[in-house]
């Protein structure tokens, strides 16, 4: 009996080491939306064309989208925008844009220089629909399904790698349920 | 050397703008509703930032978080309400400190489940001292063969 307990700190320190082992590898600055499962939340803002058209969560009915996230001050929504405009074209995903805390000169100038992937963009000058989404730092993808329900929120880049390993996936599965 | 207390008084007078970075003030009615705000703001964590509270947060998003707790202290909102608002849109990672349920019940009992652990083993340790003590060191018998042995022993010292 004494001898086995001899081997319990051995057994701990391997357990310890196995739990903190499991989560080295994830990123901290990555959070789950609460959303995933819900509806999109209600919203009625402008479409960034045209001031005159008012856009509502409707947008989502009918067909999987992606939701990005992006504003001419952001960065990265530079880096990942070559990659929206293959999905947007090469590959006929539905890419609807929601355009944060931006102005509309420089929404547009980012997209006469870069081009648009975006059936519609949804302009949230003040941030009201990206605060309910829970959008911590642009960009921002989301999987909205032909429901307009949330299936999930990837934060940061677009690129191949998140497409194939994540997004198209979820988008497979949403295509799949509808 | 002699310009340097001028050259100090010159950066403590320009260092008085950064301190006031957080620019942003909100009228309260009393002084307990101001109280509730910090204790709100200070209990929320910013989702941008790694570990900062939304109080101490430059970021764009903990600004909006700051943002909505006050609009929704002006509505008369609840504690529960405001943070469960923002709960509801960043997750439980906002929040400080985590409510008891059956996920979170053993980070909140661990503390106890430590300290009642120690206790019973620093317990363990004197009770079994104790009854060590209480045994006779040695059985009469036990003690008879130990003189013997010693008196062997100085048997062979004194031949020496």
């Amino acid at each position: 009996m004494k001898r086995v307990l001899l081997f319990l700190p051995l057994v701990i320190a391997v357990g310890v080491g196995i739990f903190l082992f499991a989560g080295l590898g994830k990123d901290p600055t990555k959070l789950e939306s609460v959303l995933i499962g819900k509806p999109v939340p209600e919203f009625s803002l402008e479409s960034l064309d045209n001031p005159e058209v008012q856009l509502d969560p409707s947008v989502f009915q009918g067909e999987v989208s992606l939701l990005n996230v992006w504003a001419e001050w952001c960065p990265s929504c530079w880096d990942e925008h070559e990659y929206l405009m293959y999905l947007a074209r090469e590959q006929g995903v539905r890419i609807v844009g929601l355009n944060y805390k931006d102005q509309r000169e420089s929404a547009f100038r980012f997209l006469n220089r870069l081009g648009n992937p975006y059936e519609t963009i949804i302009f949230d000058p003040k941030g009201t629909l990206g605060f309910d989404l829970g959008v911590y730092g642009a960009p921002e993808t989301f999987v909205i399904d032909a429901e307009g329900v949330v299936r999930y929120r990837h934060v940061g880049v677009v690129n191949q790698k998140v497409w194939e390993e994540v997004l198209l996936p979820v988008i497979a599965q949403a295509r799949g349920n509808s | 050397m002699r310009l340097l207390p001028a050259f100090l008084t010159v950066l403590m007078v320009l260092s008085g703008p950064a301190i006031a970075e957080v620019s942003e003030v909100y009228d309260f009615d009393t002084r307990a509703e101001e109280q509730r705000y910090q204790q709100l703001i200070s209990e929320l964590r910013c989702p941008k930032c790694q570990n900062q509270n939304i109080a101490d947060s430059n970021a764009p998003i903990s600004k909006d978080m700051r943002d909505e707790v006050y609009r929704m202290m002006q509505e008369g909102a609840s504690n529960d309400q405001i943070v469960g608002a923002l709960v509801d849109r960043f997750g439980e990672f906002v929040q400080y400190k985590p409510p008891v349920d059956n996920r979170t019940i053993l980070l909140w009992a661990f503390p106890a489940i430590a300290t009642i652990g120690g206790f019973l083993i620093v317990a363990g340790v004197v009770w079994r001292a104790r009854r060590r003590e209480d045994e006779p060191p040695l059985s009469a018998e036990d003690r008879a063969r130990a003189e013997q042995i010693l008196a062997s022993q100085s048997d062979k010292a004194d031949r020496r």
